[in-house]
C-alpha cells in the first residue's frame, strides 16, 4: 500500500492537498468469479489531514468511494515551509501515512 | 521432566499470544469509534442525515457549487467536486440511489473546508446531493448524473 500526495497552491487561496491511497476498496457486495464467494468489505474509513502535528480535518470514507482514492481538501492559513501529514485507517485496521512540506 | 517444561513453556507463549492479539485489537477499536458507523452504514437517507447533521432540514443554495460530469460512462470512478463559500464545518456527499447513500462525510477544522473532492461509485444514474453544515445550517446543492455502467457490485 503506497499513499501519495500532492501540495498546490488553491485557485481561491490556501493550498489544496492532493491524496492518492492505493487501496482495492471492497465493497463486500462483489463475488469472486471462480468461487463465487463472497469478497469482504475492505474499504477506508478515516483520512486525517493534520498541518505541523495539528489536525485540521478528518474525512470519513465508506465502500462508496472508488479504489484508490483521490481526496483532496483545501487548506488555509499554512505558509510554506509548514508539514502536511495525512494518515489513513482502514476497517481492517491496516493503516498507511504520508508527509509532505509546503514549498 | 523435559515434556513438563516443554509444555509450560509453549502455554506462556500460548497466553503472551493471547495477550499481543488484544492489545493488538485495541486501537483499531478507538479508531473505528472515530468513524460515524451510522451514517456511512445505512441505508435509509434520512437516518444518515440524522446521524451526521443531527437534522434532516436542509435547504438548497448557491453558496454551495458541485463540480461533476453529467454524465459518467464509467460508474465505478466519479468525480465530485465540492465548493463551498461559506465557513464549512461539515461536507457530506450522497448518491441517493446506492446501497449505501451517504457515501462520506468531511469533518473540516478551522484550518480547511470550502473545498473537498473525491471519487465515487455510483450504482445507477442518481441525484448526487452535496450538504455543507455551517454554523449550524445545513445548505445543499444537487445534480443528476447519469450512469451508463454501474460501479456498486458485479
Amino acid at each position: 500500500m503506497t499513499t501519495k500526495m500532492k501540495i498546490k497552491t488553491g485557485s481561491d487561496g490556501g493550498y489544496d492537498v492532493l491524496v492518492l491511497a492505493k487501496h482495492p476498496m471492497e465493497t463486500g457486495n462483489r463475488k469472486d468469479q471462480k468461487t463465487g464467494e463472497t469478497i469482504p468489505a475492505h474499504f477506508i474509513q478515516t483520512m486525517v489531514f493534520s498541518v505541523n502535528g495539528s489536525q485540521v480535518a478528518q474525512a470519513n470514507l465508506n465502500q462508496g468511494i472508488s479504489a484508490n482514492p483521490l481526496v483532496g481538501i483545501n487548506i488555509k492559513n499554512a505558509k510554506p515551509g509548514d508539514t502536511v501529514t495525512v494518515s489513513w485507517t482502514d476497517n481492517k485496521g491496516e493503516s498507511d501515512s504520508a508527509e509532505s512540506t509546503i514549498s | 521432566m523435559k515434556r513438563r517444561s516443554f509444555l509450560k513453556g509453549s502455554m506462556a507463549g500460548a497466553a503472551l499470544a493471547v495477550a499481543a492479539g488484544a492489545g493488538l485489537l485495541k486501537p483499531s477499536r478507538v479508531l473505528a469509534a472515530d468513524w460515524p458507523e451510522t451514517a456511512l452504514s445505512t441505508n435509509e437517507l434520512d437516518a444518515a442525515m440524522q446521524a451526521a447533521f443531527g437534522s434532516t432540514d436542509v435547504t438548497d443554495s448557491d453558496a454551495v457549487q458541485i463540480k461533476a460530469p453529467l454524465q459518467a460512462e464509467n460508474g465505478a470512478v466519479v468525480p465530485i467536486q465540492v465548493s463551498t463559500t461559506v465557513p464549512a464545518d461539515k461536507i457530506a456527499i450522497i448518491s441517493e440511489k446506492n446501497p449505501i447513500p451517504m457515501v462520506t462525510v468531511l469533518n473540516a477544522g478551522d484550518g480547511a473546508g470550502g473545498l473537498y473532492s473525491v471519487r465515487i461509485k455510483m450504482g445507477e444514474t442518481s441525484p448526487v446531493h452535496c450538504v455543507v453544515s455551517s454554523g449550524g445550517k445545513l445548505l445543499r446543492a444537487t445534480q443528476e448524473i447519469k450512469v451508463t455502467v454501474g460501479g456498486c457490485g458485479g
